[in-house]
């Protein structure tokens, strides 16, 4: 099954109809396409938005006494296009620019078709539903700079893919349940094999992961979250798909070999402590003969912890606040023991982080980071410590 | 908590629904204190809030001194190749045993069983045959996707397993002059002190260059890296380890290896040379300028008085401590005295070490005696414990001496003759190495 085709079909069944409707009594031809376009005969009806943000960082590392100096970076500028077409259908587009321009992304381009808010129908290029950073990644809204280990080394952040589903959102009484399932195209074959020597779902991402799927079977990927008002959230994620090119010109020429990833997300206010926690464990098909030099577990977590010290009026801004937050990390890119020695495999990174930051309104951050962490080898050699300090700032627009 | 029906999902961007103002009196609480606490206490615990350099006495993986500002360039440009991990997509394979130099030679150190080299051949009427029809003498046991990888012929009638040696100090070892090789050279053991050193003779490859000095036999030189002594030069190390060990040709060899099990001539689809000659010649530059690995408590009177035995129980007969480079066209390693303990000749080291495998024409129980230096540094890089001997199987310093058989068997004999504080100086002596 081609996604891509079923993506153009939803295209087909939902965008043109309405594209049609505000067509009919209308009295131009077909030459006057280009302005004829709804967002610009709508103009004053305002049913498009533009917006985004920008992330921008100053990063000092030192790495067991080697330094890399101070660089500064425009990590993110994005930008995010919304628009409802006739009542219950919205389309959300989100166009990453990493990195100044180096790497350029279609991060999101999805069209939501709602049946009802229990039953949303999409499709598109999708955020993955798996853990919570995945879909909730902006970094205006984050008080450390770096996203958790977990959510860019265990779980492939930010993953996005083309695919097709549904979502939805069931309230009773102060209880919030919401679920998202999709089909998508599936992570591609560098998950092993790739160039940093070791299982990787980031590899995973090629360039045609937006294009056509690898091996013409579908990865799933669904969600389930419950929100007590009063509490908070837990979300359970789970993906699953095929990764390896087992076929080829319909022979098959290797075994067809899948991973899973199961997350699970929390997130709490104690006491105006802001709690967020995300742990998630793969599990990934590997030739034996690649066994213990590529993991086929990792898994990793993390908890964070956000206070805010002070919130009043200051400089000037109405609402504005100073929080002080601290994250534990920890993530296993190879779990298991070796064979030959029975002790254990490592490939593990354990970090510490601290932050500070400054939020003149609540879309907007200034912050300060410190991080150390803890690198072990795959044989488990005495770790490399690798420490610095980052200073930026995030914003929406 | 915010009220609102969403959950933690990329809808709620803020101009979809504006978050509501805060404003709340200043507060300072518990929870708040901890976090500002917590960092204060846990920073002293760390060695320092920027990781500073480990010792210098501790590591392997530095240049030598007094290198050029191209020279250092270059072996930064070799070391990130050494570093440098292939992909299926960079042309691994299809069958190899490793992804990187470094994996194999952790920190420029010793390795780990995870990443040792297997070789077989068969002997049948007396003739040596590395099996090359399957895949011989270099076993590639793992493979790319769809590639199988290579297994051990039933008949094949050797196999040793190779660990993974230090690669430091090895551009000295290369300068050390054939001549002084072959003066230490004793093949008919005319000192009567059982110990017959001979020197491995290797047919060079085709892209060789001899040194200045060399003393050649019939076209044939001495070889002096490898466990067997099987490569005359670190540039034929380093060909052989991108091709045997990876599966990436060079411009030096420019077919692919693929496992002849599997038939046909089924390399992978990168396009050959997978590195060009710059490459191999860089990293050959990184590994001629790495330092003679460092020495720890040289001057503490136990490790004085264990090399005083190292040498009166004649250790030293294959250990040789002290040997002179000849004249280099890197002024740095030119003519300078090193403390390496090897001979780099080839002794036979009795029944229990030999694994009935010939590497280029040598008695299957000999081995190259291997340079000692760098031998305290060894647990750092093999997992933090030790893996001695060719194949790992020493887990200990007295383990290995006790697998010394052969011509070192006296050596051992002496060993286990000496009082309990003198082995133990003998110990703290190699572990100061
Ligand atoms: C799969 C593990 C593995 C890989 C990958 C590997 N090596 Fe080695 N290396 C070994 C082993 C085992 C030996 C001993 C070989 C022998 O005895 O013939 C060795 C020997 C050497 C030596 C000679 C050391 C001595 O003391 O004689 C050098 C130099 C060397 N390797 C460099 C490299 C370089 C450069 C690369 C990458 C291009 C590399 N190796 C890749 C395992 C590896
Ligand atoms: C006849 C020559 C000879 C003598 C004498 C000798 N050795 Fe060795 N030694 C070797 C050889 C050859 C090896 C490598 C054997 C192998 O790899 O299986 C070796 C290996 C070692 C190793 C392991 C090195 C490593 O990197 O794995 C140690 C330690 C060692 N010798 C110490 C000693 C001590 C101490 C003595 C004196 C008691 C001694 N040797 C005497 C030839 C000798």
């Amino acid at each position: 099954m081609n996604l891509k085709h079923l993506f153009v079909a939803i295209l087909l069944t939902v965008v043109l109809p309405s594209y049609l409707l505000r067509a009919q009594d209308d009295s131009t031809t077909t030459l006057d396409a280009a302005y004829t376009r709804p967002f610009i005969t709508n103009i004053g009806s305002s049913s498009t938005a533009i917006g985004g943000y920008l992330e921008g960082n100053t990063n000092y590392f030192a790495e067991d006494g080697i330094s890399e100096g101070l660089s500064m970076e425009l990590r993110r500028f994005n930008v995010f296009l919304f628009s409802t077409i006739g009542q219950r259908i919205r389309f959300l587009a989100e166009l990453e620019f990493e990195h100044g321009t180096e790497e350029i992304a279609l991060e999101t381009a999805q069209l939501d078709l709602e049946i009802d808010p229990a039953l949303v129908l999409r499709g598109g290029i999708v955020l993955v539903p798996i853990g919570a950073n995945n879909v909730n990644h902006d970094s205006p809204r984050w008080e450390f700079i770096e996203r958790p280990l977990v959510a860019t080394e265990i779980i492939p952040s930010t993953l996005s893919e083309i695919g097709f589903g549904l979502n939805g959102n069931l309230a009773f009484d102060r209880w919030v349940l919401a679920y998202d399932a999709y089909l998508l195209n599936g992570l591609q074959n560098d998950v092993i094999l790739n160039s940093e020597g070791r299982t990787w779902l980031q590899a995973g991402k090629s360039e045609e992961l937006l294009a056509e799927d690898n091996n013409g079977e579908p990865a799933f990927s669904a969600k389930l979250a419950l929100r007590q008002r009063d509490y908070g959230e837990v979300g359970l994620s789970f993906y699953r798909g095929v990764y390896n090119s087992f076929e080829r010109e319909g022979e098959a020429i290797d075994d067809a070999r899948s991973l899973s990833i199961f997350a699970i997300d929390v997130a709490t206010e104690i006491e105006k402590a802001r709690i967020h926690a995300e742990f998630a464990f793969n599990a990934i098909d590997i030739p034996a003969n690649l066994d213990e030099l590529y993991g086929d577990a990792q898994w990793g977590g993390y908890v964070e912890v956000t206070y805010p010290i002070l919130e009043s009026p200051l400089f000037g801004f109405e609402n504005a606040s100073l929080l002080a937050g601290l994250r534990l990390e920890r993530i296993d890119y190879n779990v298991g023991s070796f064979a030959a020695t029975g002790r254990n495999r490592g490939d593990e990174i354990d970090a510490l982080a601290f932050s500070l930051s400054f939020r003149p309104s609540a879309d907007a951050v200034i912050r300060a980071n410190y991080s150390h962490h803890w690198i072990t080898d795959l044989l488990g050699n005495p770790s490399i410590k690798r420490a610095g300090f980052q200073f930026g700032f995030a914003s929406y627009f | 908590m915010n009220s609102d029906n969403s959950t933690g999902s990329a809808d709620n961007y803020p101009f979809q629904q504006y978050c509501p103002a805060r404003r709340r009196p200043v507060t300072i609480n518990f929870l708040c204190l901890l976090l500002l606490i917590v960092p204060i206490l846990l920073l002293p615990s760390c060695d320092s809030i920027l990781p500073s350099a480990p010792a210098s006495e501790d590591v392997l993986a530095e240049p030598v001194e007094d290198l050029s500002p191209e020279q250092l360039a270059l072996h930064i440009s070799g070391d990130i190749e050494f570093a440098r991990v292939f992909g299926a997509a960079d042309g691994l394979g299809p069958v190899f045993v490793a992804a990187s130099c470094e994996s194999c030679h952790v920190g420029d150190g010793k390795g780990h069983p995870l990443t040792t080299l297997t070789r077989f051949g068969r002997l049948a009427d007396g003739v040596w045959d590395p099996m090359p029809d399957f895949g011989g003498p270099q076993l590639q046991q793992r493979a790319i996707d769809g590639f199988a990888p290579e297994m051990i012929p039933a008949h094949a009638t050797g196999v040793t397993r190779l660990m993974p040696p230090a690669v430091t100090g090895l551009g000295y070892l290369e300068l050390v002059p054939d001549e002084t090789l072959l003066a230490l050279a004793d093949p008919d053991d005319a000192d009567g002190d059982g110990i017959s050193g001979v020197a491995q003779y290797v047919d060079p490859p085709d892209y060789f260059q001899p040194q200045p000095g060399s003393i050649p036999i019939d076209g044939r030189y001495i070889g002096r890296f490898g466990k067997k002594a099987g490569a005359i030069d670190l540039l034929q190390q380093v060909v052989n380890a991108y091709k045997n060990d990876m599966g990436i040709t060079s411009d030096f060899e420019i077919d692919d290896l693929f496992n002849p099990q599997a038939g046909g001539n089924t390399v992978d689809e990168v396009a050959d040379p997978e590195v060009p000659a710059s490459t191999v010649h860089s990293v050959v530059f990184y590994i001629r300028t790495l330092k003679v690995p460092p020495r720890r408590d040289a001057d503490n009177p136990e490790v004085l008085a264990g090399e005083e035995v190292f040498k009166r129980i004649n250790c030293s007969g294959c250990h040789t401590p002290v040997l002179q480079t000849g004249p280099s066209d890197i002024e740095a390693l030119a003519n300078v005295e090193i403390y390496p303990f090897t001979d780099l000749l080839l002794h036979d080291m009795g029944a229990e070490l030999n694994d009935a495998y010939i590497d280029v024409g040598e008695e299957p129980g000999e081995w190259r005696t291997p340079p000692l230096w760098g031998l305290g540094l060894a647990a750092d890089s093999q997992g933090g414990r030790m893996f001695l001997m060719h194949d790992g199987r020493a887990a200990t310093l007295t383990e290995a001496i006790l697998l010394h058989g052969g011509e070192a068997a006296a050596s051992r004999a002496a060993f286990q003759a000496l009082s309990a504080s003198e082995q133990n100086q003998l110990l703290r002596f190699l572990e100061s190495l």
